[in-house]
């Protein structure tokens, strides 16, 4: 029977709740390879989403190189050109930013920031990863296939991501394609329970949700929405496997191909691209939301400074999350759907700019008057800012229905997303692996090479997607294996493609630096201690660095306070830490 | 230092990229100038904050940065504040959204008095159809479409055998006449797009879908495909002429009707 206290600031007796037994690994196999250890598994998800997420860099240099110069690399055809961009785009989406904040940063700080010895079942957690790990291989696996992957483009709509016209279309590509992605959306739900329950259920004492750090929040209501919005994928992905197998016509209706009636009749194609964007939209703030909460915390132990408005932004997180489930037709402005849904979903769409600027504020309010320490993390944290901002803006362009109709399926909106979705979460996780890297490895990252890394990452790949949009507004289409003559590809465009593949070449050279600088710290790193930047939330506290399998040792902590106490007026540190005692009830929390 | 004078340089080098870039959108030749001063007042707006935020970010690592002996000042919530900031955003959100609508009730209430152009979408190609004497477009199949009539016209609809018929060809219109393209592709996605015309509307097999321009300037203009469509994709280009009206009477007199295309193929018209 746990005691309750009937206040949360009173003080609370030490764990007296007996631990939850865990599994503890007896061998080098269950400790390093199917280990149960949330931490480990978070490190085999983040290992293995960093490494496909380089083959979707190179993937991006080659498409690069075409729009260049085109015709010079002549292994790079129109089929490889419509594959590099599929897999790139499906890659960096599902497959390293889904992957990476939730099955990496939720595996990691979920179970240590709440005071929790692992995550609630964690031999599900184990599996979750080997079928993500699986589902990956499937994907590679098109590239070598007969006919090599599909180059469908990565929203994969039918009926051309399933006939001959495309490349993969016809042979294997497509079929390995949506088998990954339901093999990925099952690895996923196994996952996705764990964290939601180990949130709700595996808390340390008196770490109510409202004491919370935004990090969790972020994590936590990303995952309720990727288990209501990835079924929706799920779905389409096996009908169009049945369209393409066995030939059924959901998505196809009666078609002439080449001269050929084919069998197929009486399916819809927009019903696919509904199914494909209620899970599509959802999808951005699953990227998104981890990396407002990383960011939230980033920006706040940085500046040493309490986050501006906790409550505001938990609640701006809740209704983002819930908004965007409404705003999914904003990608299907000109697709042919009824155009009266134009009005509702451009209405909800600008709607959730709302709450979004609200954060926006409250994370450059928290820099105001702070004590800012312009570390790595931080400065990843400023670029967030800058680039999110900018990407966010530029969707008041795209989801204003009218404004959408000149700029949709053009340049403007590759820039847009790659600005907000790409850019900016990629910001965020570069910050965080900065952050916790001492907490996972006992070591500092190099802090010289940081700051390369930095600014080569950050300017670069602002001068790569700030003028693209400008291409997009003379009018020059996306998914254009070569634009060649026309009103829209001037010769001075032709030039800033040119200095845009130069950009996009430099900022992949920066990463290689980044990777460097990751091996090289892991043994010659300045030794980190346990709380090197002096933070007050419960993965810092812990008694060993890095942590064990249990996390906490013999006692779980005890959660007195906000995740924000820093610089309290009266106290003699600029930080306090979570689990520790607010015997006078001093902690302001949310200043009620 | 170098941080402040760097995100301060950010913010101002955008601008003037923004003023001085020559990569501007085409000269307009259709009705929908509304659609371009709609992203002329979004980007006032969206410019306006971008600058404020990222110079305001700026001023603070100016002034707030790390000096030994300081300490952040402990504030957790400003509800004034909050408040007054989320009004200001309401505002800036409806400045851009209404009239957003408003240009898009008029996109999607086709004139009365528009006539109807079919655009027949197909790997890789673009063809037409106008309506011919009787001011009608007859209706059509996937269906029915054979290599004889490979837009799948129906022989057995009266309104249809005067339809002329352009396959692969240049499409010409009238100046100053509201036109309803109406939509159609036999096989996968496509999407007509004239960069001129500022319109534009996916084609999808299966079903018919439309926008209206009325034509403002004659001259001749490169029609692209702007959803993927297969490897293809870039090849699928046609042309638009604008006319004055006698040329485009002239031209219309050449084209063929689909009962004379028939004719030509050696099929009989069925039709009574």
């Amino acid at each position: 029977m746990v005691n309750i206290p009937s206040s949360i600031n009173d003080p609370i007796p030490a764990a007296e709740v007996e631990d939850v037994e865990l599994y503890h690994p007896h061998s080098w196999w269950t400790t390093y390879v199917f280990s149960q250890d949330a931490k480990v598994i978070a490190i085999q998800y983040s290992l293995t989403a960093i490494s496909i997420g380089l083959v979707a860099l190179v993937l991006s240099w080659l498409m690069r190189l075409q729009l260049a110069f085109p015709g010079v690399f002549t292994f790079i055809d129109a089929d490889r050109y419509y594959q590099f961009i599929t897999m790139h785009g499906m890659i960096m989406v599902i497959y390293l930013l889904t992957a990476l904040f939730l099955g990496g940063f939720g595996n990691y700080l979920i179970p240590l920031m709440l005071g929790a010895r692992d995550m609630v079942f964690p031999y599900a957690n184990m599996l979750s990863y080997w079928i993500y790990l699986l589902a990956v291989l499937v994907l590679v696996a098109g590239f070598f296939a007969p006919g090599g992957p599909t180059g469908a483009g990565w929203t994969l709509y039918p009926p051309q991501a399933v006939l001959s016209g495309t490349p993969g279309g016809q042979d294997w590509g497509i079929i390995l394609m949506l088998s990954s992605l339901i093999l990925f959306i099952i690895g996923f739900t196994m996952g996705g329970l764990n964290y939601v329950v180990t949130v709700l259920q595996g808390r340390a004492r008196g770490m109510t949700l409202m004491r919370m750090p935004l990090t969790i929040w972020g994590i936590f209501t990303a995952t309720v929405m990727a288990l209501l919005a990835f079924p929706a994928l799920f779905v389409a992905s096996v009908m169009m496997l049945f369209d393409r197998v066995l030939g059924t016509s959901f998505f196809m209706p009666a078609i002439v191909e080449m001269g050929t009636q084919l069998q197929h009749g009486g399916g819809s194609p927009i019903l696919f691209q509904h199914l494909f964007w209620f899970f599509g939209h959802p999808e951005v703030y699953i990227v998104a939301l981890p990396a407002f909460g990383i960011v939230s915390d980033l920006i706040s132990v940085h500046a040493r400074k309490n986050i501006f408005g906790y409550r505001m932004m938990v609640w701006a997180i809740v209704i983002i999350g819930a908004l965007s489930f409404v705003v999914w037709a904003h990608h299907m402005y000109v697709s042919g759907m009824n155009p009266n849904f134009g009005f509702f979903f451009a209405t909800t769409t600008l709607i959730i700019a709302v709450p979004t600027a609200i954060k926006v504020y409250n994370w450059v309010l928290t820099l105001w008057r702070g004590d800012i320490h312009l570390t790595v993390p931080m400065l990843f944290a400023l670029g967030f800012i800058v680039t999110f901002v900018n990407g966010g803006l530029t969707g008041l362009f795209l989801g204003n229905v009218v404004v959408d109709v000149p700029l949709s399926d053009t340049m403007f909106v590759v820039a847009h997303f790659h600005m907000v979705m790409g850019v900016a979460p990629i910001m965020v996780i570069f910050g965080a692996i900065y952050h916790w890297y001492p907490k996972i490895t006992g070591r500092m990252l190099d802090e010289t090479m940081g700051q390369i890394h930095f600014w080569v990452t950050f300017l670069g790949a602002y001068l790569i997607f700030f003028p693209m949009h400008y291409l997009g507004l003379l009018g020059a289409p996306r998914r254009y294996y070569e634009l060649g003559e026309s009103v829209v590809n001037p010769p001075s465009a032709h030039d800033l493609n040119i200095f845009i593949t130069l950009m996009a070449l430099t900022v992949g050279a920066a990463q290689v630096l980044f990777l460097f600088n990751a091996a090289w710290s892991l043994r010659r790193g300045k030794d980190a201690g346990g709380n090197p930047w002096r933070a007050t939330t419960l993965e810092w506290q812990t008694p060993t660095t890095p942590p064990p399998h249990g996390n906490f040792g013999k006692e779980l902590p005890v959660v007195y306070r906000w995740a924000y106490d820093y610089s309290v007026p009266g106290a003699p540190e600029d930080f306090i830490p979570q689990n520790e005692p607010d015997p006078e009830n001093r902690s302001r929390e949310h200043a009620s | 230092m170098a941080v402040v004078l760097i995100l301060a340089f950010v913010a101002v080098a955008s601008v003037l990229f923004h003023l001085l870039s020559p990569w501007w959108w085409t000269p307009i030749a259709s009705n929908w100038q509304y659609i371009d001063n709609t992203i002329i007042i979004t980007f006032w707006i969206t410019g306006f904050v971008f600058v404020a935020v990222v110079l305001f970010v700026a001023y603070c690592v100016l002034r707030f940065r790390h000096k030994p002996g300081n300490r952040a000042h402990y504030e957790p919530e400003n509800r004034k504040l909050e408040f007054w900031l989320a009004t200001l955003t309401t505002i800036g959100v409806v400045a851009m959204l209404a009239p957003g609508l408003f240009v898009w009730d008029r996109f999607v209430n086709v004139p009365s008095d528009a006539t109807e152009v079919e655009v027949v979408g197909q790997q890789w190609l673009w063809s037409f159809r106008l309506p011919g004497a009787n001011g009608k477009l007859g209706t059509s199949e996937t269906r029915d479409i054979t290599a004889e009539n490979p837009l799948g016209v129906n022989k057995n609809d009266s309104a249809g055998l005067d339809d002329i018929i352009i396959q692969g060809g240049e499409l010409h219109l009238p100046i100053g006449k509201p036109v309803k393209m109406v939509l159609r592709s036999i096989d996968v996605l496509h999407d007509f797009y004239v960069p001129e015309f500022r319109a534009k509307m996916d084609m999808v097999p299966g079903m018919v879908t439309y926008f209206w321009i009325t034509p403002t300037r004659t001259g001749t203009f490169e029609v692209l495909c702007a959803e993927l469509c297969g490897v293809g994709h870039p090849q699928m280009r046609g042309t638009v002429v604008v006319d004055n009206e006698a040329d485009y009477q002239t031209w219309l007199q050449q084209q063929q009707t689909f009962t004379q295309m028939m004719a030509a193929s050696g099929e009989p018209q069925t039709a009574q």
